[in-house]
């Protein structure tokens, strides 16, 4: 066998023969690889990002949501059935075993007057056990307590948006805020926790006590409507057990006889986050396959230059015949010189997709991550590359009759 | 002496389209090692087919052909790349040399295809053997930095280096002016007295006097085979000469 080494210098010796024109042919590999490997490591990025604004919702978190009501087989779409009461609050709290945290949500919101001015906000009546299962942590001030929420106090949390919006200059502790024109008394602010994944400012928020907002914000008395149930499973590996567990409760709860469907959903955070990285990774593949294509037509590109190459070349192939070299010889030559093409292609594309992240990471809101995987199988696709579409121009070149290749001018 | 070619009854058909077309008529050739040789003829007599035969580019329609003790005839196609690795040195007519790669570069081509290995310092061998055509000097010269006679020394130094049993010459001196010929017969006699056997392919009466041995084609058959009588010594005929402004 011919020496690998001695392969690889003359093939290196005939590329930089032609240096500006091997560049040119490997721009479409290094653009390719680059491309490709950006793309996939903006998509990265976004997913690890999603991921950790998901993990800020609060641990094994568990969402129970009303589900679509069926009054004589006509369905009424989410969240119109009848929502929670405290009786379910209360059934779960008690037969529960692989939860430890139940709070119920109830929704309001409306224009908020205080401090400097005024304000429109969403306004959550929760139990104290929410901040634990939302990890909610207070900057300034305290947490309310079942006493306050016993006691319907009218006491309130604010988001640091909120705060921003309405005490700029001040302390809000102990300040009076006018929710709907009910009077009440600030006992904290919550640390902020920034946006979510889908870009919602999850500090433009005031938590109070899950009675206060139902009973006095919402004069609600009769159904005592909870919009939604928050807990948590006691483990991230008990999330599912979980789930089953708070279905049953709460089928038993709302009285369901076997047959009949569900009147609520659990969802746990494991399902958001699934839901959330698979649009990521389908974003991934979508933004990779079209730098693929690119990586495709550099291929292209090489190949065009290599058959180029072996016209151009038709005498030396004669002349390395006649002293000896065999088909496969000249076959792998060539192969060779397509394959070292690429490669290094593909590792400048590598340097320049790192150089570009590195830009990316420091002069835009973007963080993408370069994966291993990602770099090992550009690399390999480009060296492939090389392999396939340098193999049709080498073995036109092996099929060379010396002589007529000799007296090719 | 032994005979390093003899081929018995070797002919070459070509078909082109419906037309078939007798290049060689059974030739019977024997040349003994050591000999040097011109093969002369006209164009369209056959001598290009023969030497294409000879130096194993291409296989005879049928007929015999012994090169070096080996039948050489119904080879496959990496065999004869081996036959043509070992036993033949071709020098071209066109020099044929890689450009833009140096002489040294050029002179190891040979022992690069050498798949047993036998020389083991393909560097030394290919100075030795640029040494051997007096172009100790010009190792890191590209072909477009040496004159037309150099770069035909390159080819022949190209031709040795793998200790051939025979040098096949293809109209070697047909690209160069008359002085440079003699030089590089003169390269060639040198070597032939060295013990290299020499194949000479020419239409030039001139260029075939410096031979030992004619052997005339036509049509595809030989019509002629004389030793020659009146050898040029190609080293006296250049002493002769006026000198010229050409650097070599």
């Amino acid at each position: 066998m011919i020496s690998i080494t001695r392969l690889l210098r003359a093939s290196s010796r005939s590329i930089l023969r032609n240096r500006m024109r091997s560049l040119l042919t490997s721009l479409g590999i290094i653009i390719g690889v680059g491309a490709v490997i950006v793309m996939v490591a903006i998509g990265e990025g976004s997913q690890a990002q999603i991921e950790a604004n998901i993990t800020s919702l609060g641990t094994n978190l568990l969402l129970v949501i009303p589900g679509s009501s069926n009054t004589g087989g006509v369905r009424q779409g989410g969240g119109s059935y009848k929502q929670f009461t405290f009786d379910d609050i209360d059934a779960l709290k008690r037969e529960a075993t692989l939860v430890d945290g139940v709070s119920p949500v109830v929704r309001s919101g409306g224009q908020i007057i205080g401090g400097a001015g005024n304000w429109f906000t969403s306004v959550y009546g929760v139990s104290p056990e929410y901040f634990k299962i939302r990890s909610w942590e207070v900057s300034s001030g305290e947490f309310f307590t079942d006493k306050d929420v016993t006691a319907r106090r009218k006491v309130a949390l604010l988001g640091k948006t909120v705060v921003d919006q309405l005490f700029p200059n001040q302390d809000p502790i102990g300040q009076s805020i006018r929710i709907r024109n009910i009077p009440f008394t600030v006992i904290g602010v919550l640390k902020a926790k920034g946006q979510t994944g889908m870009g919602q400012d999850q500090d433009d928020v005031i938590l109070a006590p899950s009675t206060s907002v139902l009973y006095r914000l919402k004069g609600d008395r009769r159904n005592a409507a909870i919009d939604m149930i928050n807990a948590s499973a006691i483990s991230s590996d008990k999330v599912d057990a979980a789930t089953a567990e708070m279905r049953t409760i709460l089928r038993k709860a709302h009285k369901l006889t076997e047959g009949q469907d569900d009147d609520f959903t659990v969802r746990s955070q494991a399902e958001i986050m699934q839901t959330a990285t698979e649009t990521t990774k389908t974003m991934t593949l979508l933004l990779g396959s079209i730098a693929a294509v690119s990586l495709l037509v550099g291929g292209i590109g090489i190949m065009n230059i290599m058959l180029v190459s072996v016209t151009e070349r038709t005498r030396e192939i004669g002349i390395r015949l006649s002293v000896g070299a065999r088909e496969s010889d000249v076959l792998i030559q060539f192969l060779t010189e397509a394959v070292v093409l690429s490669v290094s292609g593909g590792i400048i594309g590598i340097a320049l997709s790192a150089a570009v992240v590195a830009g990316l990471n420091k002069w835009t809101t973007l963080q993408p991550i370069i994966t291993p995987e990602i770099v090992a199988v550009s690399f390999l696709f480009s060296a492939f590359v090389g392999i396939f579409f340098g193999f049709y121009p080498a073995r036109k070149a092996a099929a060379l009759d010396p002589i007529d290749a000799l007296r090719h001018e | 002496m032994t005979a390093v070619i003899e081929t018995h009854g070797l002919t070459r058909t070509f078909e082109v389209g419906d037309i078939f077309v007798h290049a060689l008529r059974g030739i019977n050739l024997t040349i003994e090692t050591g000999d040097f040789v011109a093969i002369m003829g006209s164009s369209g007599s056959g001598k290009s087919t023969l030497m294409n035969l000879i130096g194993c580019l291409d296989t005879p329609t049928s007929g015999e052909y012994v090169l070096d003790g080996e039948r050489v005839e119904s080879l496959t196609k990496n065999q004869r790349a081996m036959i043509r690795n070992r036993k033949i040195g071709f020098v071209f007519q066109g020099f044929n040399l890689l450009s833009r790669t140096t002489a040294i570069e050029n002179v190891e081509l040979p022992l690069f295809y050498d798949r047993q290995n036998h020389v083991r310092n393909h560097h030394q061998a290919a100075v030795e053997a640029l040494n051997r055509v007096g172009l100790a000097d010009r190792l890191e010269h590209t072909p477009n930095q040496l004159s037309g006679g150099q770069q035909q020394r390159v080819a022949i130094a190209r031709a040795l280096v793998n200790q051939p049993a025979i040098l096949l010459a293809d109209e070697p001196t047909g690209n160069l002016d008359s002085r440079t010929s003699i030089e590089i017969m003169s390269v060639f006699q040198e070597l032939n007295t060295e013990g290299v056997t020499v194949i000479l392919v020419t239409h030039e009466p001139d260029v075939a006097s410096y031979a030992k041995r004619i052997v005339g084609l036509r049509d595809g058959r030989i019509v002629r085979d004389v030793a020659v009588t009146n050898r040029h010594d190609a080293a006296k005929d250049l002493a002769a000469l006026p000198q010229s402004e050409e650097l070599n």
